[in-house]
C-alpha cells in the first residue's frame, strides 16, 4: 500500500486552490497504487473546517500540526517526521514559494527525490512518476524515483475535483528543528499600492520590465482604454518589484492567476513564473523587441519590435475602428 | 563574518538546450555564470559595503573543470577567493545530491551566511538553497528581495503567496538571492584582470571528505527519462516590425478574426 501525504497551504480560513488541486491529482494516482491520498495542515488555527476543505476534494485523512504558519523550516520539520512515523512513500506540493522551500527541505530530509514544476502524477510499473516540463516547456520529462518521492507541482497545473467526500481528522505533534527557532515571521502578506482588479478583465494589458519607467505605463492605459470598459491593465513581478506598479495587479506565480478573452503582453518576457498566471488566456498578443523573449514561443500573435512605436499607433488604430 | 556565494556555470541562455545521448543536459556548448548568481554576489558585496563586518567573501561552485572559467567571473565580481569541487564521481547529481556535497564544502568554511541566486539557468529547481539549509541544520530562504543585516539578524523581504513577506532570521542561515534584489554591476577590467590572482582550492570528493556515494547517479533519488514532445500547441504567427504602420494593421486583422475589437 502506497499512501500519498499532500502539503495543504492555508491563509486566513482557506486552503489555497494549488493545494487543494495537489490532492485531487493524488487522489486521482493513489487509488491507481492500491493507497489514499492524505494531507497535512500546519498552522496555529487549524480546525476541523479547514481540514474538511481538503476531504472535500480527495483527502480521506488529514494530519492537522499545531505550529507556526507561513514558515518553510517548521513545516519541513512536521512533514519529515510525519513520512517517517507513517511511512509514506510519496509527498506531493501544490507549488508556490513555500511549497518549493518545504518540498526541498522535505526531500533532503527523507533522503528521497525530487521534482519541481509537475504538471502531471502517472503510474509506470506500480510506482508513482512525475512529468514536468523542461527547457521553455519544448520537453516533458518523466521522473522516476529510487526510493521516496517529493513533487512540487508547477502552479495552476492541478485541477481541484470536488468529490464530496469527507476526511478523518487527527492531530500530529511534531518536534520543531533548532533552524526553525532561529526564523521568525514579522509581517505575512502585506498588500502594497491601489487595489485593483485584474481578475475579472475581459482584456488585460500586460507591462512588462520592457516598458523601461514606471511613467511609461501610460502606454498600456492608453490601449486598455482604447479597447473600452472590460479591460484592465496588470503587470509583472519584475515592475511591481520596482514600484512601478502595484502588487495586486501583478500576474503570476506569486500574483493573481488570469484567464482573459484577451491578454496582451508589452515588454513581457513571459518567464515561466509569470506565464503560469495567464496561461489560461484565450488569446495572447505580445510586442517585445527581444525576438528571444519565451513569451513568442506561446503567443497566438507575436510582434518582434519596438512597443514604444507599435503599442501608441495600435491604441490609434482600435480608437479609429471603434469610432 | 565569513559570506559564502554558491554559484553555478550553465549553458549559455542563447544556445538551445537538448538533452545528449546520456539523458542529461548536454554542457557541451558555450557556458555562462548563471545570470541569477550574479544577483546573489552582488548581495554579499553591497552588504559589505553597507558597513556590514564582512571579513571575506568565497564563491564557490561544484562542476567539471571548464567550470573554472565562471568562477573565476564570480571573482571579479566581488570574491576574495574561490573553492572549485570537481570529481567524475558527481556526473549525474540530482538537486539533493549536489545539495549535499554543497553543503559539505559550506560545512569546511563554516560561514554566518550562505547566499545564492534564486535559480539556475539550466535545471530550474529553485531548490537547492533549501536542500543545502536542510543539511547544515540552518534555516534557507528563498526569493529574497530586500536584506538588511544588524548584528546576527537579517531582516528579509520577500513576495509570497499571500503579499509581501517581512522575516527575521538569526544567522546562519541560507538565502537565495531574487533577480529583483538588485541591479549586479559589471565588473571593472582590473577585477576582471585580479580575479585571475585571487587563490583557488581545487577540491575532489575525497580531499573534500565528501561521501562518493550520496552524489553522482548512484546517490540520486529521482531518475529523468522517457524524455517527450508536449502536446503540440497550434503555434502562433510571429512578425517583425518593419514598417509600423502595416505592423499594426495586421494586428487589427488579427483581432478582429478572433471578434476582439
Amino acid at each position: 500500500m502506497a499512501n500519498i501525504l499532500v502539503y495543504g497551504l492555508a491563509h486566513e480560513g482557506t486552503v489555497n486552490k494549488n493545494s487543494r488541486g495537489a490532492v485531487s491529482e493524488a487522489a486521482k494516482v493513489a487509488s491507481e497504487l492500491g493507497g489514499e491520498a492524505h494531507a497535512v495542515l500546519v498552522g496555529t488555527n487549524v480546525d476541523d473546517a479547514l481540514a474538511q476543505q481538503l476531504g472535500a476534494v480527495g483527502a480521506t485523512k488529514v494530519w492537522t500540526v499545531n505550529a507556526a504558519e507561513g514558515v518553510a523550516q517548521t513545516a519541513a520539520d512536521a512533514i519529515s517526521a510525519l513520512v517517517e512515523a507513517q511511512g509514506y512513500d510519496y509527498v506531493v506540493f501544490g507549488g508556490g514559494l513555500l511549497g518549493f522551500e518545504i518540498g526541498a527541505a522535505v526531500a533532503a530530509a527523507i533522503g528521497g527525490g525530487i521534482t519541481v514544476e509537475a504538471t502531471e502524477l502517472a503510474v509506470d510499473g506500480g510506482r508513482l512518476v512525475a512529468k514536468r516540463p523542461i527547457f521553455g516547456d519544448t520537453l516533458l520529462s518523466t521522473s522516476h524515483y529510487k526510493g521516496k518521492g517529493v513533487i512540487v507541482a508547477r502552479t495552476n497545473a492541478f485541477e481541484v475535483k470536488e468529490t464530496g467526500g469527507s476526511a478523518t481528522v487527527e492531530s500530529f505533534d511534531a518536534p520543531a528543528s533548532a533552524a526553525a527557532g532561529q526564523v521568525t515571521l514579522k509581517v505575512r502578506g502585506e498588500q502594497r499600492g491601489a487595489d485593483i482588479n485584474i481578475e475579472d478583465a475581459q482584456i488585460l494589458v500586460t507591462g512588462g520590465r520592457g516598458l523601461g519607467t514606471a511613467e511609461n505605463f501610460s502606454v498600456a492605459d492608453g490601449l486598455a482604454a482604447a479597447f473600452g470598459s472590460g479591460a484592465a491593465v496588470g503587470a509583472t513581478r519584475a515592475v511591481v518589484d520596482a514600484g512601478w506598479f502595484p502588487y495586486a495587479g501583478q500576474v503570476g506565480q506569486t500574483g493573481k492567476t488570469v484567464a482573459p478573452k484577451l491578454y496582451v503582453g508589452l515588454g513581457v518576457s513571459g518567464a515561466i513564473q509569470h506565464k503560469v498566471g495567464m496561461q489560461s488566456s484565450e488569446n495572447v498578443l505580445a510586442i517585445n523587441k527581444d525576438e528571444n523573449a519565451p513569451i513568442f514561443e506561446f503567443a497566438d500573435f507575436g510582434v518582434v519590435g519596438d512597443l514604444h512605436k507599435i503599442a501608441p499607433a495600435l491604441t490609434e488604430a482600435i480608437k479609429a475602428k471603434k469610432g | 563574518m565569513k559570506i559564502l556565494v554558491l554559484v553555478k556555470e550553465v549553458p549559455d541562455a542563447a544556445v538551445e538546450k537538448t538533452i545528449g545521448a546520456d539523458g542529461r543536459i548536454d554542457r557541451s556548448g558555450e557556458k555562462t555564470l548563471n545570470p541569477s548568481d550574479t544577483n546573489a554576489l552582488e548581495a554579499a558585496v553591497q552588504l559589505k559595503e553597507a558597513g556590514a563586518d564582512v571579513s571575506e567573501i568565497v564563491a564557490v561552485t561544484v562542476g567539471p573543470d571548464s567550470a573554472s572559467r565562471s568562477l573565476q567571473g564570480a571573482v571579479s565580481r566581488g570574491a576574495d577567493r574561490s573553492i572549485h569541487l570537481s570529481d567524475a564521481g558527481l556526473a549525474g547529481s540530482d538537486v539533493v545530491a549536489t545539495g549535499y556535497a554543497l553543503a559539505e564544502l559550506v560545512k569546511r568554511e563554516n560561514p554566518e551566511l550562505v547566499l545564492l541566486g534564486q535559480q539556475s539557468d539550466d535545471a530550474g529547481c529553485y531548490a537547492v538553497g533549501s536542500v543545502v539549509g536542510q543539511f547544515l541544520g540552518q534555516p534557507a530562504l528563498s526569493q529574497v528581495s530586500k536584506l538588511e543585516l544588524s548584528g546576527t539578524t537579517l531582516t528579509l523581504e520577500r513576495q509570497a503567496e499571500y503579499g509581501y513577506d517581512t522575516l527575521e532570521v538569526t544567522l546562519p542561515a541560507v538565502i537565495s538571492v531574487s533577480d529583483s534584489a538588485n541591479e549586479p554591476r559589471y565588473p571593472s577590467l582590473k577585477a576582471i584582470m585580479g580575479a585571475k590572482k585571487k587563490p583557488v582550492e581545487k577540491l575532489d570528493l575525497a580531499g573534500a571528505g565528501i561521501d562518493a556515494g550520496k552524489v553522482g547517479t548512484a546517490g540520486s533519488g529521482v531518475e529523468c527519462k522517457d524524455f517527450q514532445a508536449p502536446a503540440a500547441k497550434a503555434a502562433g504567427t510571429i512578425i517583425t516590425d518593419e514598417d509600423t504602420a502595416a505592423t499594426v494593421e495586421q494586428i487589427v486583422a488579427w483581432l478582429d478574426s478572433r471578434k476582439l475589437v
